[in-house]
């Protein structure tokens, strides 16, 4: 038996390790009416239907840590970074930046807490107004927090390019004119035009080519490092998670099934789900790699499994899997919500 | 300047239209009437709405032959009242093209705004935008601009009513147009607005007005200019077709479409030309304006290139 | 120019069941011809599985297109020869291709709605590419069908044979998608991006499927990606493109661990990898630039813009193929100069 302590918590324990806490997330849920309209449901006699894609999710992000979302398809991370970063208002629960909640905030704290998080997007071809002019992309944020005005706008959007790894004069340019790797470094130089503590990252190298994808994330680092950044990093690839993440949170379904440091979630996961994760991503070593497959997909999030969404494809599962779901505990150095985490910790990280 | 001239010059759509004899010839057309009009007071030989000018002893004078009255030569001869036709037809092309023109501009920017509101804000403005333009739609544009065009008249007082009319008829045949521009918008509003640069924009909290004005709006025009070179052709027929039908432009300034209304009377006793070459002008430039508009389309359709 | 040598293989009796050579496509606007693909050979042997890895704008797709026939015009094939069980089947007509299609070459492409139709019930679909391919009759058609679903693992086949390509999962349609591409037992499968739309889990699922059903079958398989990991995992040869010529082929193993081309150990190092043997290092290799566009290919080498062992020979003159045992490169590194 595992000899790591376990107990039962309701809440997310606040880290008493060095650094402060700047993003609390507390009970987050999201839902969305997806029902037919009005008049349809009535002559049908349909019942509504109502899409859960986030449900009680709690986790904190200390400054100047990554804190990587992993999930599928219907995991509800990108739900959950837009509201984290105010463009979608949650429907439970709370986010509070450095103690500020934007759904509660007054105006003038909220035009300051704006200036403080940014966001990368995913699409480096929709994320750039293909009409403006670099120059004017980067420079939006500057002049809507006067930050600077006239001829000082322009100097500072050259000095955020040169950042970035472009070059002054790319500013009177437009986005069609650059690569998809280089329109994603403007995206990441306006983002840092407001000079924020915290970015966002929705699956910020997902649609660009590998070599390009290094070049991104070594920028990345190094602007967090120079910069004191706080990275929220949306992604489904654990590779790059684990290049790039100090605590790793895994979302299954909107839930938050296991959240833990980097060394050990990689090492010794607690949830059965993050250990068929694990086992499935495709390793440049596999030569002839035989995977446990589990022969199942992420179901359909509008009725999902009863208890532990998890269980129909659970290699670990037990009578109450599908009865109740599991509270949030902590084992070692990890958050998971399984009835069996400590018999997945036993068998180790999968097949390898 | 020059250079970005040259570099016009070398694009892709230059390019097309070099290739295509149609588009050019009808470029041309539809420019020679533009100058026509434009230039009106000094090409046309005659004054033919200054009473004082006009010798009725000259009335029906067939082309190009000397008239009665005053010996001059009128090269499209003269209507009922002695009025060179040529200068006639020019005056009257001068207002069909600025009733057109200013038709099209303002069911443009009504449209053009009405779809970017819906596109952007959805739900129940959107909603209600559409069924009221749905509404419309099951209207031909025509008797549209002729309910409003009634509705205006019976509203203005009656010595007002001949200055008036421009102003009506521009009301009228807008109104009866702006539905196209604002669900054409109103799709690529949709699309845009879901992209990551709108969310950026809302990111660092910019205001509605600024993300459809400066943010959106740029990216929707795309399909705009080539609605409006087939409505411009549609808002010319529709005022010419208020103005025959009497409803429109009065004969004391005629349009085009008034100036066929006058020469259908005199067909049949043999005064052809009264007739024809207004009629001649209003094709040509419908046809042109069409023809330009469907290579425009074909041009700039993604799919086709 | 690229030499005609072809890397010969162990097995060297068993003729290739795919023989690509010097292939060269070619798409002509009116600021001059582009050439996506700029002499591409390979081989693919009867039940073995090829990658073809490359980034984006590398040529791959445009490669597996040429091979069935899918070119859209303007681009065309301009030269070289796509051989199949020793048969010619570049330049053959529309009607031959189609006889080709399905009966000997099967294709799985990566969005699942382009292979299926919307409107017809899949076990209908798998039946008639049974009956336009293979002399059965209507019911053994049907037995084919089912038979083609639960080989690829779909539960319930019975049931699921009248269904609708909506009312299966994302993974489920893509199984379907394979067992449409088998039913007319092809010789030859190109799979081209196959699962990059799908989720982590039911990726491995997929690829494992593929693999076992086609080694199973004496399948040869041309496996189109662009992720390093699924090569490694699901291939037995890979060849590796860059701006529309192959780099480097040969055993996956090999060229994996052992690159000869500068841009192979590029990718293999800007790769992040979950492997607990990998170390987490604090950068990742970075290759500088990306790859060009079809209208800025440089002289000489196309990499050498961005290769850290130029050379200046790199920059003049392109380098000729150069056979190592079962692997080819297309480096001046290697070339043994005359």
């Amino acid at each position: 038996m595992s000899g790591a302590e376990s107990s039962t918590i309701d809440r997310v324990p606040v880290r008493d390790e060095a650094g402060d806490v700047l993003v609390e997330v507390q009970g987050l849920s999201r839902r969305f009416d997806v029902s037919s309209a009005w008049l349809n449901r009535v002559v049908r006699r349909e019942d509504k239907r109502i899409l859960t894609a986030v449900d009680e999710v709690s986790f904190s992000v200390n400054r100047g840590e990554t804190y990587a979302l992993v999930g599928e398809s219907g995991s509800g991370k990108s739900t959950i970074a837009k509201m984290v970063v105010g463009l979608l208002a949650p429907s439970a629960g709370s986010v509070r930046i450095d103690g500020t909640d934007p759904a509660n905030a007054r105006p003038a704290a909220m035009t300051a807490l704006r200036r403080r998080i940014q966001m990368i997007f995913q699409d480096p071809y929709a994320s750039l107004n293909p009409r403006w002019r670099v120059a004017d992309i980067v420079g939006e944020p500057i002049r809507t927090f006067g930050l600077a005005s006239g001829n000082e706008v322009g100097k500072r959007v050259g000095e955020l390019l040169e950042q970035v790894g472009l070059s002054a004069s790319d500013a009177t340019k437009y986005p069609h004119e650059f690569s998809g790797g280089q329109r994603q470094r403007i995206g990441i130089a306006r983002a840092l035009a407001s000079e924020p503590e915290l970015i966002v990252c929705d699956e910020p190298t997902s649609a660009l080519d590998v070599s390009v994808q290094a070049q991104v994330l070594n920028l990345m680092r190094d602007l967090q490092r120079d910069l004191n950044l706080t990275y929220l990093f949306i992604t489904h690839d654990l590779s790059v998670v684990r290049f790039m993440a100090d605590t790793i949170g895994v979302l299954y379904l909107g839930r938050l099934v296991e959240s833990a440091p980097r060394e050990a979630l990689f090492e010794r996961p607690t949830h059965p789900y993050t250990r068929m994760l694990l086992d499935a991503a495709p390793r440049l070593d596999g030569f002839e790699r035989v995977h446990a497959t589990d022969g199942g997909e992420v179901p359909d999030p509008i009725s999902p499994p009863s208890g532990c969404h998890y269980h129909p494809r659970c290699a670990f599962r037990v009578d109450k899997c599908d009865q109740r779901y599991p509270p949030r505990r902590v084992l070692g150095p990890s958050e998971v919500a399984c009835f069996e985490a400590e018999r997945v910790l036993d068998a180790g990280a999968g097949s390898g | 300047m020059k250079s970005a001239l040259s570099r016009a010059w070398q694009s892709d759509i230059a390019w097309a239209f070099r290739g295509s004899p149609i588009a050019m010839l009808a470029a041309f057309v539809f420019a020679l009437l533009v100058i026509a009009a434009l230039f009106a007071p000094l090409i046309a030989p005659h004054t033919p709405f200054d009473p004082s000018t006009l010798n009725l002893m000259d009335g029906f004078t067939p082309p190009m032959s000397e008239a009665l009255g005053s010996g001059s030569v009128y090269w499209m001869g003269t209507d009922d009242q002695g009025r060179d036709v040529f200068s006639t037809i020019l005056y009257g092309l001068r207002l069909s093209l600025l009733i057109g023109l200013a038709a099209v501009l303002f069911a443009a920017v009504l449209g053009v705004t009405l779809g970017l509101i819906a596109g952007y804000v959805g739900g129940w403005v959107d909603a209600l935008i559409m069924r009221v333009a749905d509404i419309q739609l099951t209207f031909p544009s025509i008797l549209v601009a002729l309910l409003i065009f009634g509705v205006a008249r019976g509203l203005t007082p009656p010595e007002l009513r001949d200055q008036m009319a421009v102003w009506v008829l521009i009301l009228s045949i807008g109104l009866s147009e702006w539905v196209q521009f604002a669900r054409t918008v109103r799709s690529s509003a949709m699309v845009e607005s879901k992209k990551d640069y709108v969310q950026a924009a809302r990111l660092i909290g910019r205001r509605p007005i600024a993300i459809l004005f400066r943010h959106l709006l740029p990216n929707v025009l795309g399909p705009v200019l080539v609605i409006g070179t087939i409505y411009l052709a549609l808002a010319i027929i529709t005022e010419a077709t208020l103005s025959f039908l009497g409803v429109g432009a009065p004969p004391t300034s005629p349009s085009l479409g008034t100036l066929i209304s006058i020469g259908q009377d005199f067909l049949f006793s043999g005064e052809w030309w009264i007739l024809l070459f207004p009629a001649l002008t209003l094709l040509a430039l419908a046809l042109s304006v069409n023809l330009l508009g469907d290579w425009l389309r074909d041009v700039l359709n993604p799919k086709l290139r | 120019m690229a030499s005609n040598v072809m890397p010969s293989s162990a097995a060297d009796d068993a003729a290739p069941l795919l023989q690509v050579r010097d292939l060269v496509v070619e798409i002509p606007t009116r600021r001059g011809t582009l050439r996506p693909v700029d002499g591409v050979s390979f081989t693919i042997r009867a039940g073995e599985i090829l990658g073809v890895v490359g980034e984006s704008g590398a040529g791959k797709s445009i490669t597996g297109a040429a091979i069935i026939g899918l070119l859209e015009r303007p681009t065309r094939i301009a030269s070289g020869s796509v051989t199949l069980a020793g048969t010619r089947i570049d330049g053959l007509s529309e009607r031959e291709l189609r006889r080709v299609r399905g009966a000997r070459i099967g294709t799985v492409f990566q969005d699942p709605s382009t292979s299926l139709n919307p409107l017809k019930s899949i076990g209908d679909q798998l039946a008639e590419t049974a009956l336009a391919h293979l002399s059965v009759s209507r019911a053994e058609a049907r037995q084919r069908a089912l038979q083609s679903l639960i080989d690829v693992g779909i539960p319930a086949a019975a049931e699921r044979l009248d269904a609708f390509p909506h009312q299966f999962s994302g993974g489920m349609r893509q199984r379907v998608v394979i067992a449409l591409a088998l039913i007319g037992d092809p010789e030859l499968v190109i799979a081209d991006e196959p699962t990059t739309a799908l989720d982590v889990s039911v990726q491995a699922q997929i690829l494992t499927l593929l693999r076992r059903l086609c080694t199973e079958r004496g399948v040869g398989v041309m496996l189109v990606t662009h992720d390093m990991g699924v090569i490694a995992e699901t291939t037995d040869r890979v060849a590796v493109l860059y701006a529309g010529r192959v780099a480097e082929i040969g055993p996956t193993r090999r060229v994996l661990t052992d690159a000869a081309h500068p841009y192979t150990r590029g990718l293999m190092g800007s790769t992040p990898d979950t492997s607990p043997d990998r170390d987490i290092g604090d950068r990742l290799v970075q290759v500088p630039g990306a790859m060009p566009g079809l209208a800025n290919i440089p002289t000489g080498c196309a990499f050498h813009p961005r290769c850290p062992s130029a050379m200046s020979i790199c920059e003049q003159r392109e380098p000729h193929t150069t056979v190592l045992g079962d692997s080819a490169v297309r480096c001046w590194l290697h070339e043994d100069y005359p």
